[in-house]
């Protein structure tokens, strides 16, 4: 494949390179037109007509510029045809003005940082929105999710995420939420709520190959946020945390298949961002400011250190898990702990923790997904398999649902294994075969 | 340009943490001659005040072609509105930074809504 740009794309290549170029297309057309859910609409009409073109004629060379240019023709000619298009087209001039434009004031272009999706960000994440909307509002508009796949990575209903969006859209224009990036004075206050919501969409990207392209915009925003933010350590370790994950990004799955920490080809392992998100670890510990995102970075920095999954300094991720559970005492940290704990002090220890938290994270695939493995290392198999079912009738995605049926099929084979002490049936190893 | 309320509330007729002592009484009153003061000079005062309590209330309600009238207020609620400013303001930023001055002159919680532009109101 030597051509650069495709005669002729398919449908799924249409609609992967449309929904990467979305949130800057969006973005952009907020600051054009001053209207969100305009911007939003006129992105929809500019993928009708590209998901016509494009798969006849090829993909552009810069599809996010001709997305705002189609998309803002269309939108000025809707605008022109109604009478109410007419007013707002008026308002539209007097906004277009370089004195009056959102985003073209105050930092505006001379701010250090002129991305319209940071502008964008910090309106989506303003503290005077609740935080289940901020999120919400960032996929919608910079991730480009469909509400649909907003509302299952919140597990509420379409409709009732459809609604959100709206209410919360409305406060923006009815409160006149400003569109720009805050003045230094607020700049760090505002900053936790972003790094928060740029965690999710990464954590988002984990759940399915599709959503893919909403890790390296994660970490994208996460990069342009360290330049705007340079003294900012919680910004640093947010992008080091994201690095380091996605440095084992190509062993963490296998024919679409998850595959867990301890099984992973390490040899797979990409190593420059290794190095950059070790660096960017050290630098935090030097800098002596250590909070939750820079802790998370250093438990993986550790992970990453080890050539195999038992040389792993157990001792100390247990130790940073502590650290942070002193500045994050959250049901998912213990969750965490728990895990490495099994590492250090077996899996008795681990189940004691998880059975104190369960009632918590009765919701969550991972807590029952945790205690199943510690049950069958227990050699307790009805337990552990009632856990591992639980758990993939809670789990969203197709490969977390595999993987626990799996998990259930191998528990049916330990019959034959319980010879073995419990604790030393290692299933993970035999995967590995 | 938009304008916002600004408005604080008295629970069952009493706002928490009101002054009780004359010094108190006095301090409060030159915080808040401060702030409305600050207010005109930039602009941003429309309007605004402290309300008598809602026992001084009365309800007029249009019923068969007259208007009919109540003793007391709108909605027998513990909570009741006990005064408010009117502000201009670019936007919710800056209605935000007032908002945070009041709260420091007043010492008690406000609520701040955006108007609607209907009228003589520009939102």
């Amino acid at each position: 494949m030597t051509r650069t740009v495709a005669a002729r794309a398919d449908a799924t290549a249409v609609e992967r390179v449309f929904r990467e170029a979305y949130g800057q297309a969006v973005a952009t057309l907020i600051r054009v037109f001053g209207d969100i859910t305009l911007a939003e609409d006129a992105v929809q009409d500019a993928f009708v007509i590209a998901s016509d073109r494009w798969r006849r004629d090829g993909i552009p060379p810069n599809p996010a510029g001709w997305i705002v240019t189609t998309a803002r023709n269309r939108a000025i000619d809707d605008l022109r045809r109604s009478a109410r298009g007419r007013e707002l087209h008026e308002q539209l001039g007097a906004i277009a003005t370089p004195s009056h434009g959102p985003g073209t004031e105050e930092q505006g272009e001379e701010g250090p940082v002129t991305d319209d999706r940071l502008r964008l960000i910090f309106t989506c994440c303003h503290p005077a929105l609740r935080p289940e909307n901020r999120v919400a509002l960032t996929l919608r508009l910079l991730g480009g999710l469909s509400v649909d796949e907003v509302a299952r990575s919140f597990l509420v209903s379409e409709s009732a995420m459809a609604k959100r969006l709206v209410r919360a859209k409305y406060k923006i224009k009815a409160a006149k939420i400003p569109y720009r990036v805050p003045d230094e004075a607020d700049l760090a206050s505002r900053l936790g709520s972003v790094l928060s919501v740029l965690y999710l969409i990464y954590n988002t990207g984990l759940d399915g190959r599709e959503r893919a392209s909403l890790r390296s915009e994660a970490i994208r925003l996460a990069r342009a946020l360290v330049e705007l933010m340079p003294d900012e350590p919680e910004a640093a370790g947010l992008l080091a945390l994201m690095l380091l994950s996605e440095s084992r990004a190509a062993a963490r799955t296998a024919e679409g298949d998850l595959v867990l920490l301890r099984a992973q080809d390490r040899t797979r392992w990409d190593r420059s961002m290794i190095e950059e998100g070790q660096a960017i670890v050290r630098a935090c510990v030097r800098r002596g400011r250590p909070s939750s995102y820079q802790l998370q970075a250093a438990i993986q920095a550790v992970h990453s250190d080890a050539d195999s999954f038992e040389a792993t300094d157990w001792p100390q991720i247990v130790a940073l898990y502590d650290h942070l559970y002193s500045v994050m005492p959250t049901p998912v940290v213990a969750l965490n702990r728990a895990i490495a704990v099994a590492e250090v002090e077996g899996p008795s220890a681990a189940l004691m923790t998880l059975n104190a938290i369960a009632p918590d994270l009765d919701s969550y695939h991972l807590l029952h997904a945790a205690r199943g493995t510690m049950l069958r290392r227990l050699g307790q198999r009805d337990a552990a398999q009632a856990a591992f079912e639980r758990a993939a009738h809670l789990a969203a995605m197709d490969a977390d649902r595999r993987f626990l049926a799996q998990q259930i099929e191998e528990l049916a084979d330990d019959g034959a294994l319980m010879e073995h002490p419990p604790g030393q049936i290692d299933w993970t190893a035999k995967r590995n075969k | 340009m938009g304008q916002y309320l600004l408005s604080t509330y008295a629970v069952e007729g009493e706002v928490p943490g009101a002054s009780q002592t004359p010094e108190e009484m006095k301090a409060f009153m030159e915080r808040v001659i401060a702030l409305e003061d600050e207010m005109e000079a930039t602009g941003t005062f429309v309007f605004g005040g402290a309300l008598h309590d809602p026992d001084a209330s009365t309800v007029l309600r249009a019923s068969e072609g007259d208007v009919v009238m109540t003793d007391g207020p709108f909605v027998e609620a513990k909570e009741h509105i006990a005064g408010f400013y009117i502000i201009n303001a670019d936007d919710l930023d800056a209605a935000l930074a007032w908002g945070r001055k009041v709260v420091d002159a007043i010492q008690h919680p406000i609520e701040v809504r955006p108007f609607r532009a209907t009228g003589r109101v520009q939102a």
